[in-house]
């Protein structure tokens, strides 16, 4: 049973690592796209291997709504020890889920310093919600803004089939 | 609507689970971006290592433990405090050198490789070397030395997980080290 500071020391050095071999293999405007995607598609696999584990002995939800209900509350909960502040929607497949003091980078900074540099940190994360919700049944486009450190917000938009 | 995280031991396992995923989310993108299981061991090695520089900080502020006043305190401390906190097992420490230098831990079971199971082409892939550079890191910061090896894995079909760690000496200034 791993402590819960393991994960946030191994994602900082995770992103610490991607950054560096990016920067070693030749500095590009276009590559530092791939960064984010590549810490985006690894937080996807674990999204999909927590989401399964966790729902394996749960009855299925009832709708999109309950989806990210239960992720905001429970799902969230359990990564990172707290819940999601707000969460809105425009009940046509959009969300906005609003955590007013992000655990992974809490420990940047609290304000505007660093803040280029903060969606460095918040890929995985949306990795996360993005592959929880494919394993669901929900295939999303999931985005993330920080205007004001540590607070940040998840756009979630629900791909229509 | 309550922010205290749940505490349930549900909560924790998912939190294992959550460290234990990410790790082989890792170790599978260091397989693809490097050719062959020596650079991969190396890299983890490295990660390890940078993890483990800042984690006896974290270590340090949240166990009370004391200055190590011989290498037998400091593998009794790292068993049973450190790798009891950090990942819920403690590991027995046998195995000791005769000058006493030297020493095993022994894991019956490792956190990190639940769910993993190493392919065939990744026969020289030491999956859980990350462990090897945190140690290794840790004790830096602490002006020790050591070597640390796996001499036994689970995953590679042995019965136990071993971690060998070897005191090489005491570091007496305290540069920084350059492993960055």
């Amino acid at each position: 049973m791993a402590d819960d500071s393991l994960f946030e020391f191994l994602h900082m050095e995770i992103v610490s690592h991607v950054y560096k071999e990016q920067e070693s293999r030749g500095d590009n405007d276009k590559e530092r796209g791939t960064c984010v995607s590549l810490l985006e598609c690894m937080g996807f696999r674990v999204g999909q291997g927590l989401i399964e584990r966790f729902t394996k002995d749960s009855p299925g939800f009832k709708d999109e709504l309950d989806v990210m209900k239960f992720l905001c509350k429970d799902f969230w909960t359990n990564i990172f020890r707290k819940q999601i502040d707000n969460l809105r929607t425009n009940h046509q497949g959009t969300y906005v889920l609003q955590d007013n003091r992000f655990a992974l980078i809490t420990q940047l900074s609290s304000g505007q310093q660093y803040l280029e540099d903060a969606p460095k940190y918040l890929a995985f994360s949306c990795g996360l919600l993005r592959g929880a919700l494919s394993n669901l049944g929900l295939e999303s486009v999931v985005t993330a803004e920080v205007s004001l450190m540590p607070a940040c917000k998840f756009q979630v938009v629900i791909q229509k089939a | 609507m309550s922010r205290q995280s749940n505490r349930t031991t549900d909560s924790k396992k998912m939190n294992s689970e959550l460290f234990t995923l990410t790790y082989g989310a890792l170790v599978t993108q260091l397989c693809k971006d490097y050719e062959n299981d020596e650079e991969v061991n190396k890299q983890l090695d490295k990660m390890g290592y940078n993890i483990g520089v800042r984690l006896i900080e974290d270590f340090l502020a949240r166990s009370s433990v004391g200055r190590c006043h011989d290498f037998r305190e400091t593998a009794d401390v790292i068993a049973k405090v450190a790798f009891k906190m950090y990942l819920g097992v403690t590991p027995s420490v046998t195995n000791w050198s005769p000058a006493g230098d030297e020493f095993s831990l022994i894991l019956e079971s490792n956190p990190l490789v639940d769910f993993v199971e190493l392919p065939d082409n990744h026969n020289n892939l030491v999956y859980s070397n990350l462990l090897c550079g945190a140690l290794r890191g840790a004790l830096e910061m602490v002006q020790m030395a050591v070597d640390v090896r796996f001499a036994q894995d689970t995953l590679r079909g042995d019965s136990v997980t071993e971690i060998r760690m070897k005191f090489i000496k005491r570091i007496e200034e305290n540069l920084p080290a350059g492993d960055e």
